[in-house]
C-alpha cells in the first residue's frame, strides 16, 4: 500500500491543564492539512464539561472546516482504536507527558498502547502550545526497509504542508554490517574503508528514494542525509535530540516480517525517552 | 606499507632491536630473579617466565614494543598461593602453583579469544590504584626484612609491617654486611635518577646493584683471598643443569576450591597488569601504533602455559621493562625476543656469577619497586583530583591489605559506586539508564569530523560503550565528544578521555571534549568528577611567583615578550619532534612568547620510562618557526651514547671536509642528501663556534633544548641569542665559497 494524504484527524482528549494548548495545536495542524478533525472523549459526559470544551474550541483562532466531537465511554484504548477504524482516520494525535523534574518526556500507558496498536499514523506531541512554534527541522528515518519509501514520501508531504525548512534523512546502519572488529591500526583502516563504502551505498539508496518524490513537494525544502553506525532505533532518537529537531518521523513497527523478529524494538528506545515530537507513519 | 618493505625495514632495524633487547635484559635479569625470590619460588622461575614470554609473545603477540615477563602485581598472589597450597612445604606449594599458572594461562588465552580485552574498563581507575598500592605495600613489607638480612619474619603483610622496628633494631646482629649492602643498594636506587650522567644511565639501576654486589664478592675472593662475605643462606641458588631439572607441575589439587580461587586471582591480576601496561606502552611507541590487545592476551596466555610447564612464573606485559625498550630504540617485537635470548645467554654463561648475587640486593630492588607502587605521591596526586577519590583509594588499599586482592578490588568497586550515588544523590539516573545505550557517534557529513554525544551518565560502569565508539575513530582525525546531555561524568572517564586526547595529539589528530562547562567539579583538577548539579566550588589558592619566575617576567618586559606563568597541561606543537616520541609530556610552564615572531621559550616537565624506571625531567626549551623549509634532523653532541647508537644502526651524517664537526656532533635524519645541502660550511662553522645544544627540526619548526635541567635566566638569554643568530644564518643561506 502506498502512502496517501492525511484527510481525517483524531484527537482523544482528557480534561487536563494542557487541554487548551492541545486543542489549539490540533486545530491549527488540521487546518494546515484541510483535514476533518474528530475530537473523542472517553469518559462521562456532563453539561459542564461539554460547555467548557465548546468554549475552548470556539476561541481557537485557526480551525479546519469540519470538526466533530464524540463523547463515549469504555476502555480508552479499545474505544479509540475502534473509532479510528470506523471513521477511516489517517492520523491519530496524542499528547505526551513531561517527567517530573527531569527534562525527558514519556508516554502514559494509554498513549503507549495506542501507539503500538493504532491502525493509522500517530503523532506524539511533546510541547503543544497556544502560540505557534514553527517546525523547522525534521529528522526522518531512512533505514533499509520496504516501509521507508512511504515514510520518506510522507515526510516531504508533511514538511511541505507545515512549512518546514529542512529534512535530514538518517540511515541507521547496524554495526554488524561492517563485520570488521577494530583491534589495531590495520583493522581500523579496514573498518574505516568498509564504512565509507557502506556509507556511499546507503546515501545512494536514500537519494534514490528522494528522487522519486514530485518536485512540487521538495523544492521549498532543503534536504540532506546522515548515516550513523549504531544501534537501530536508538541512534536516531539521540541524533534528533542533538540537532534539536522539531519532529522525528519514523516507520511504524513492521508486523511479523522476518526483519521484525530480528529487531523487535526499533521504536521502543524512542518511546521510552521521547527526544522531540514523533510522527509514526503507518503505510 | 607493503609486505616487502615491512620485511626490509625489519632487517634494517634488527641491530637496534638487538641493542634494545640487550639493555632490557640487563634489567630483566635482576627483576626476574628478585620477583621469583619474593614469591618464594626458585629464583630461576622468574627467568624462565621472562624467556617464555619473550619467545612466545614476540612471535604471536599483537603489540609492538612491549616486553613480557614475570610481573610485580603477581608477587603477592603467587606468594599466597605457594604458601597456602603447599600447606607449609614451599616447594610442594610451588609445584601446585605451577598447575594454577597453566590453568590461568588457558583462561587468559580464552579471554583474548572472546575479545574480553575491554574487561579492564570495568574497574574504577582509583580503586585500581588503591589495589596496586596494596600490592606495593605487600612487597615492601616482606622484602624489607630480607633486605637487611633477616629471614625469620613470617606472617601476613600487617604482621610484617609491625615487625619493622624489631628488624631494624636487630639487623646488625644477624648479617650486618649483607644487610648494610641491602640498605646501600636501596639508597642507590633512590638516588639513581638524580645522577644525570648519560654514560652511567646506559646500565639500568637494578643491574648496577647486581654488578656491584657481584664485584664485592669477587673483591673478597680474588683480592682478599677470603670466602664470600655473604652467608650461603643469603645467596641465590640456580640449578646447575637447567635442561634435566625442569620441575613437574602437580595437578592433584585442580578441583580444590582454594586452587580455583588462586587460578582466578592470578588471571585477574595478570589481565589487569597486562592491559594497563599495554595501554601505557602504546603511548611510548615511537611509531605510534595501536596494539592488538586481544591478540596479546592470547599470546600471554600461551606463554604462561609454556612457562608453567617449564617451571616458570606466569607471564604478563611489564611496564618498566617495556619503557626501557621504547627508550632504547626498540621498534618491534624482535626486541622482546632478543631480551629473552640474552637472558638465556646470561644464565648459561654467567651461572656462577649469578649465584654470587646476595638476596639482600635483590630485596632492595623489590623494596624500591614496592615503594614505587605504594608511593605516597600517588595518594597525594589522587587526593588532588578530589577528596572522594582519596577516600576510595584508602578504602580499597585497606580492604585489600586486610582481606585479599579479589575482595579488595570488589570493595573498591562497590565503594566507588556508593561515592557516585552520594555525589549525585539520585539513584534513578544509574538504575534507569545502566543497560540502555547512551552513546551516539557519527561522521558529520558537512565537516568530516567525528561527533560523539554521551547521554545520561558516564562512569566506569558504562565507559566501555563510549570506548567502543572512540576506538573506531582513526587518531589522525578530528573527534568531538559532547557531554551536554550527560548529567554525571566520573574520574575514570575523565582520565580515559585524557588518554585519548594524548593518542590523538600524537597522531596529529584533534580530540575535543565539550559540554562540560555546565558541570560542577569539586577541584580544579582536569580529571575531577563532573556532575551537572552545581556544588559550591572550592577556591584554589593562587601561588605567588618564585624568584626565577619574577626574573623571567622582567626579561619578558625587557624584550617586550608575553610572559605566562600558568601551567599548560596540553602544550601544542611538540608531538612532531622525534625527541618526544617515546616520552610523555606532562605540562609546560613559564612561557615566554615573542609578540611578533614565532619564538617561544618555555619550561617543560616530561617523563622518560614508566614505573620503577620512570624519571621525571624538567628542562627549558626554545621553539621557533624556521625561515626556510628544512629536512627533519636531530643534532646533538657526539658522545659514548651516540657512538653506541651508531653501532646499533642509527645513522650519523659525517662531513669529510669538517672532521672536527663530525667528531663533535651527532647528526641524523631521514633524508641525508637534503641534510648535507642545508649544512653549509657557514652553518657548520656556526655550530662549531657556539655552545652545543640539542637541536631538532621537524621540517617547519626548530627546537632547541638546553641542559637536562631548567636553564637559568643567563642560559635562556644565551639560548635566545643563539637561536636568533641561527635563524639569521638560515634566512641568508648562501653557499660560502
Amino acid at each position: 500500500m502506498s502512502f496517501k494524504p492525511f484527510k481525517n484527524f483524531l484527537f482523544g482528549f482528557a480534561f487536563s491543564p494542557s487541554l487548551k494548548a492541545n486543542v489549539y495545536e490540533v486545530t491549527r495542524l488540521a487546518s494546515y492539512f484541510n483535514a476533518n478533525l474528530i475530537f473523542v472523549h472517553v469518559g462521562e459526559k456532563t453539561k459542564e464539561k461539554e460547555l467548557s470544551f465548546k468554549n475552548l474550541l470556539n476561541k481557537s483562532p485557526l480551525k479546519p472546516k469540519n470538526i466533530k466531537t464524540h463523547w463515549t465511554e469504555g476502555d480508552p484504548v479499545k474505544t479509540l482504536i475502534k473509532t479510528c477504524l470506523d471513521f477511516n482516520i489517517d492520523l491519530l494525535l496524542l499528547g505526551a507527558l513531561k517527567r517530573e523534574k527531569l527534562v525527558t518526556f514519556y508516554l502514559g500507558s494509554i498513549a503507549r498502547k495506542l501507539t503500538r496498536r493504532a491502525p493509522c499514523s500517530v503523532l506524539l506531541m511533546l510541547n503543544p502550545s497556544v502560540e505557534r512554534h514553527p517546525c523547522k527541522h525534521i529528522v526522518v528515518n531512512g533505514f533499509d526497509s520496504p516501509q521507508t519509501k512511504d515514510t520518506v514520501e510522507a515526510s516531504f508531504y508533511f514538511g511541505n504542508t507545515i512549512g518546514a525548512e529542512k529534512i535530514t534523512l538518517v540511515e541507521e546502519i547496524d554495526e554488524s554490517r561492517v563485520n570488521v572488529s577494530v583491534n589495531d591500526d590495520k583493522s581500523l583502516r579496514e573498518a574505516t574503508v568498509k564504512k565509507e563504502k557502506i556509507n556511499r551505498e546507503e546515501k545512494m539508496r536514500v537519494s534514490d528514494l528522494v528522487k522519486k518524490i514530485p518536485l512540487a513537494q521538495k523544492h521549498s525544502l532543503k534536504w540532506d542525509t546522515q548515516s550513523i553506525f549504531g544501534r537501530r532505533g536508538y541512534s536516531i532518537g539521540h541524533y534528533a535530540r542533538i540537532v534539536r529537531a522539531d519532529l522525528l518521523i519514523m516507520n511504524a513497527q513492521e508486523e511479523s516480517t522476518y526483519i521484525n523478529r530480528f529487531f523487535p524494538k526499533d521504536l521502543e528506545h524512542i518511546l521510552a525517552e521521547l527526544p522531540t515530537d514523533v510522527l509514526i507513519i503507518q503505510s | 606499507m607493503s609486505k616487502k618493505s615491512d620485511t626490509v625495514s625489519f632487517f634494517k632495524e634488527l641491530p637496534q632491536n638487538i641493542f634494545s633487547g640487550f639493555v632490557v635484559s640487563l634489567i630483566a635479569l635482576p627483576l626476574g630473579l628478585g620477583l621469583a625470590v619474593a614469591s618464594e619460588a626458585p629464583p630461576i622461575s622468574g627467568i624462565i617466565a621472562a624467556v617464555a614470554g619473550g619467545l612466545v609473545v614476540s612471535v604471536l603477540g599483537g603489540s609492538n614494543v612491549t616486553i613480557a615477563g614475570p610481573g610485580n602485581g603477581l608477587v603477592i598472589v603467587l606468594l599466597g598461593a605457594i604458601t597456602t597450597l603447599g600447606g607449609g612445604d614451599l616447594y610442594q606449594g610451588y609445584l601446585y602453583t605451577l598447575a594454577a599458572i597453566i590453568f590461568s594461562g588457558i583462561l587468559l588465552f580464552f579471554f583474548g579469544l572472546l575479545r574480553m580485552g575491554s574487561m579492564s574498563e570495568f574497574f574504577p581507575a582509583t580503586a585500581l590504584q588503591g589495589m596496586l598500592a596494596a600490592i606495593g605495600i605487600g612487597i615492601l613489607a616482606k622484602q624489607f626484612h630480607l633486605m637487611i638480612g633477616i629471614q625469620s619474619v613470617k606472617g601476613g603483610t600487617i604482621e610484617q609491617l609491625i615487625a619493622f622496628p624489631e628488624s631494624i633494631a636487630n639487623f646488625l646482629s644477624s648479617y650486618p654486611f649483607a644487610g648494610v649492602l641491602g640498605l646501600f643498594s636501596l639508597v642507590f636506587l633512590f638516588l639513581y635518577s638524580s645522577i644525570r650522567n648519560p654514560y652511567f644511565h646506559l646500565i639500568p639501576a637494578p643491574m648496577w646493584v647486581v654488578v656491584a654486589s657481584i664485584g664485592i664478592g669477587y673483591y673478597y675472593s680474588l683480592v682478599l683471598n677470603q670466602g664470600s662475605p655473604f652467608s650461603k643462606d643469603l645467596l641465590i641458588e640456580i640449578p646447575n643443569n637447567l635442561i634435566s631439572n625442569f620441575p613437574r607441575p602437580q595437578f592433584e589439587k585442580s578441583f580444590d576450591l582454594k586452587f580455583i580461587g588462586v587460578v582466578f586471582s592470578i588471571t585477574l591480576i595478570a589481565v589487569i597488569e597486562s592491559l594497563l601496561s599495554i595501554k601505557a606502552v602504546d603511548k611510548l611507541d615511537p611509531r605510534k601504533r595501536r596494539s592488538n590487545v586481544n591478540k596479546d592476551l592470547r599470546a600471554l596466555g600461551l606463554a604462561s602455559i609454556v612457562s608453567g610447564f617449564l617451571g616458570g612464573l606466569n607471564v604478563v606485559t611489564v611496564i618498566a621493562r617495556s619503557s626501557v625498550n621504547a627508550n632504547n630504540g626498540g621498534t618491534n617485537r624482535s626486541a622482546n625476543f632478543f631480551h629473552s635470548a640474552f637472558l638465556v645467554l646470561f644464565v648459561l654463561l654467567l651461572g656462577k656469577q649469578i649465584q654470587m648475587i646476595p638476596l639482600t640486593s635483590l630485596a632492595a630492588i623489590l623494596v624500591f619497586t614496592g615503594y614505587k607502587l605504594a608511593s605516597p605521591d600517588n595518594l597525594i596526586r589522587i587526593y588532588k583530583i578530589g577528596p572522594e577519590q582519596g577516600l576510595i583509594f584508602i578504602v580499597t588499599l585497606f580492604s585489600t591489605l586486610l582481606t585479599n586482592l579479589i575482595s579488595g578490588i570488589a570493595v573498591g568497586i562497590l565503594f566507588t559506586f556508593l561515592t557516585h550515588l552520594f555525589l549525585i544523590k539520585k539513584i534513578k539516573i544509574f538504575t534507569i539508564n545502566l543497560f540502555k545505550p547512551n552513546v551516539l557517534m557519527y561522521l558529520e557529513e558537512q565537516t568530516g569530523n567525528y561527533y560523539v554525544s554521551v547521554k545520561n551518565f558516564c562512569s566506569f560502569l558504562n565507559f566501555y560503550r563510549l570506548k567502543k565508539k572512540l576506538d573506531q575513530i582513526p587518531e589522525s582525525e578530528h573527534a568531538i565528544v559532547d557531554f551536554s546531555l550527560c548529567d554525571f561524568v566520573d574520574h575514570t572517564v575523565m582520565e580515559g578521555l585524557n588518554d585519548y586526547r594524548r593518542s590523538f595529539t600524537r597522531k596529529q589528530g584533534i580530540f575535543e571534549t565539550i559540554g562540560l562547562d555546565i558541570h560542577a567539579s569539586e577541584t580544579d583538577h582536569p580529571f575531577s568528577v563532573r556532575k551537572s548539579i552545581p556544588i559550591s566550588a572550592l577556591v584554589g589558592l593562587r601561588n605567588s611567583l618564585t624568584n626565577r619566575q619574577k626574573e623571567l617576567k622582567s626579561l619578558g618586559e625587557q624584550l617586550n615578550w608575553n610572559y605566562d606563568s600558568e601551567i599548560d597541561n596540553n602544550p601544542k606543537g611538540l608531538g612532531r619532534f622525534l625527541f618526544f616520541e617515546s616520552k610523555v609530556v606532562n605540562y609546560a610552564i613559564n612561557k615566554l612568547k615573542n609578540k611578533k615572531s614565532s619564538f617561544r621559550v618555555f619550561d617543560l616537565s616530561y617523563s622518560e620510562g614508566v614505573f620503577i624506571t620512570k624519571e621525571d625531567l624538567k628542562a627549558s626549551f626554545l621553539l621557533f618557526k624556521s625561515p626556510i623549509t628544512l629536512p627533519v634532523f636531530v643534532l646533538d653532541k657526539e658522545d659514548l651514547r651516540t657512538t653506541l647508537y651508531n653501532l646499533a644502526g642509527f645513522d650519523d651524517v659525517n662531513f669529510e671536509k669538517h672532521p672536527d664537526f663530525s667528531k663533535r656532533f651527532h647528526l641524523s635524519g631521514n633524508d641525508n642528501k637534503a641534510i648535507r645541502e642545508i649544512f653549509t660550511p657557514k652553518l657548520i662553522y656556526f655550530f662549531e663556534s657556539h655552545p652545543v645544544f640539542h637541536i631538532e627540526s621537524n621540517g617547519s619548526h626548530l627546537m632547541i633544548k638546553g641542559k637536562d635541567r631548567l636553564s637559568s635566566i643567563q642560559e635562556i638569554k644565551l639560548m635566545l641569542s643563539f637561536a636568533e643568530d641561527l635563524a639569521l644564518i638560515l634566512k641568508n643561506k648562501t653557499p660560502l665559497s
